[in-house]
């Protein structure tokens, strides 16, 4: 692989300003191509109506049940669907590879929302553990607070809490936005590869621990910095960007992102001390 | 994996037997091996309750042996003579079950230090609980199994925690089941979601310091080590605290006293805990599930961090 550091010309990702990270040693970098994306569909998928609406109460549903239903219902062409009493149940909304409205009028349990592409998700509740684990696109605001591991390993897409989250939060994630009201826990952006986080309050003790690449933005005071974590400049460009992310979160219009903190990884670790044979080669 | 759930009410009773079942029980995929319950009752305060056991129900990994229902006979008898020796004048007894006892006795002893070892002398006797509200009632079985066993349903109380079991660490026991008793101290109970990975080094500290441990579980080191600090004069949020560094491994556990609630979270935040906290209620648990099946309309609830410790008084 070669060195993507000297790379000049943009990708039509970075143009659009959906990331500028360039990556660099072993690391593969593979660019979202928007123009595959509007003709992508998963198999199985259905054409869905947003005007068309429906209820569906799974007060007394299985997980496995509701999930059911919620594809029974889109496959009926239903484009938005509100879920009536989830009462903490865990594994709600997961899977969800198509296009849809889906309101949540009550907390979810653990990995709600996990493994989805695409949804426009609203949880007027709490989540618990892992929620939009491994959320490839699609935006899932969470109207409360938020459990551990919250968007652990999304690639995409822009999860928002209002709220405040607990420990881990965007640990081992490789995309995406994770933007959050309050306080976030410890180990924050835990060995994160890409993506953003942005945190208007406080957050805990090592933030970033072992992150690969990817940015943190901190609005409060940082318990303490994780290993390799370390601070980079705020650029203008940094605060439009930040500025634009949370109004689509319609959270902290007002905030002064100015006075917010930028985390990046200090790249100290082996993986990137560890040039490829050809490199090496031209080093020495 | 287990899962731990505990409720307070403040400034009223409630029917918490039923309530902790409730909880216990939309936990029982974290772990049936075994449910444990303490529960804070309402009672006139003049006597102590202990409750205690003269054998083991056992189940699988145990290095206990079921034994026959005359080995318990003759087991209560030298506990009733101790008893009678000691001082301690039985009021009501009740036997739920062949092994399992409860006491109301007139004992009029502060310190239980010297009773409690003297009970547990007696070969295959250990005492559960002993205080004047407190009492912790484990057995093997999901929560609703041992609630109908022991009829808990009905108990009126200020508060309770609990502990549904995945053994992973130690047999399928009662001795290995939470709730711990704060052995010696009287109406202090613990359970805890976790792993401790100094259980050895801080079980030979503590021994050396007169305390003792009935089981190889590494969750009764918690009860033991707070027992240990309100000894040497801490309170129970101060010991509390000082278990955070005391303590390594990944945690998240209750401690209760006859008129508190208190919970601790590792400085990893590694268990999980959801938090329910109103004027007159807090309910909490590993999952949220456990909380709504007392709340089932929508709340706020919210995950404590890292390190966090909360006393919360009735």
């Amino acid at each position: 692989m070669a060195n993507l550091k000297n790379v000049t010309k943009k990708t039509k990702a970075q143009e659009m300003g959906m990331h500028t990270e360039v990556l660099t040693g072993r690391t593969q970098q593979k660019f979202f191509n928007p123009d595959e994306a509007e003709n992508f569909y998963y198999f199985g998928t259905y054409d869905v109506d947003f005007n068309k609406r429906t209820d569906l109460d799974v007060k007394d549903m299985t997980a496995p049940e509701a999930n059911k239903e919620i594809d029974n219902l889109m496959s009926q062409g239903y484009g938005t669907i509100v879920i009536k009493n989830p009462q903490g149940k865990h594994s709600l909304g997961v899977g969800i590879l198509n296009k849809l409205n889906l309101i949540f009028e009550g907390s979810l349990g653990y990995f709600g929302m996990g493994s989805c592409d695409g949804p426009i998700v609203r949880i007027n509740g709490r989540v618990g553990w892992s929620c939009a684990e491994n959320l490839m696109a699609g935006k899932v605001v969470i109207e409360k607070n938020a459990g551990s591991c919250f968007g652990a390993a999304i690639r995409g897409g822009d999860l928002i809490c209002k709220g405040s989250v607990g420990a881990r939060t965007g640990i081992d994630m490789k995309g995406g936005t994770i933007i959050i009201g309050g306080d976030a826990g410890a180990f924050t952006g835990f060995m994160m590869q890409r993506g953003r986080i942005i945190i208007l309050g406080d957050v805990g003790i090592n933030l970033g621990d072992s992150m690969y690449d990817g940015t943190i933005f901190v609005g409060g005071e940082i318990g303490s910095y994780g290993s390799d974590a370390v601070d980079s400049e705020l650029t203008s460009s940094d605060q439009d960007w930040l500025k634009r992310k949370l109004k689509v979160a319609e959270i902290g219009e007002n905030f002064d992102v100015s006075k917010m903190k930028k985390i990046v990884a200090g790249k100290k670790l082996w993986n990137y001390d560890n040039l490829e044979p050809t490199e090496k080669k031209g080093a020495i | 994996m287990c899962g731990i759930a505990g409720l307070i009410h403040r400034g009223k009773s409630s029917n918490v037997g039923s309530e902790l079942q409730g909880m216990l029980q939309a936990l029982k995929h974290r772990g049936e091996d075994s449910t444990g319950y303490a529960l804070y009752g309402d009672t006139d305060g003049k006597h102590f309750i202990m409750r205690f056991k003269v054998g083991e129900n056992v189940g699988e990994g145990s290095s206990s042996v079921m034994e026959d229902v005359s080995v318990y006979d003759e087991r209560k008898k030298i506990v009733d003579q101790t008893l009678a020796e000691l001082g301690a004048k039985v009021i009501k007894e009740e036997r739920t079950l062949p092994y399992s006892l409860r006491y109301e006795i007139d004992y009029d002893v502060k310190d239980l230090l010297n009773f409690s070892q003297t009970i547990e002398s007696i070969p295959g006797v250990e005492i559960l609980s002993m205080g004047k509200s407190l009492e912790v009632i484990k057995d093997l079985g999901n929560a609703k199994a041992v609630c109908d066993r022991y009829s808990l349903d009905k108990l009126i109380g200020t508060h309770a925690i609990g502990h549904a079991r995945m053994a992973t660490e130690s047999g399928v026991d009662i001795k290995s089941a939470h709730p711990f008793w704060g052995y010696p101290f009287s109406d202090v109970s613990v359970v805890h979601n976790g792993q401790l990975t100094n259980y050895w080094n801080n079980r030979r500290a503590l021994e050396n310091k007169g305390m003792r441990f009935m089981s190889e579980c590494d969750s009764e080191l918690i009860a033991v080590y707070i027992a240990q600090k309100m000894r040497e004069g801490a309170s129970l949020e101060e010991g509390m605290k000082d278990s955070l560094t005391g303590l390594d491994g990944v945690f998240t556990y209750f401690v209760a006293t006859k008129d508190s609630l208190g919970m601790a979270k590792d400085t990893m935040a590694a268990k999980p805990l959801v938090l329910y906290e109103s004027d007159d209620l807090v309910a909490m648990g590993s999952e949220e599930i456990a909380i709504r099946s007392v709340l089932p309309q929508e709340i706020d609830t919210y995950d404590p961090f890292d390190g966090e410790v909360k006393v919360w008084r009735i």
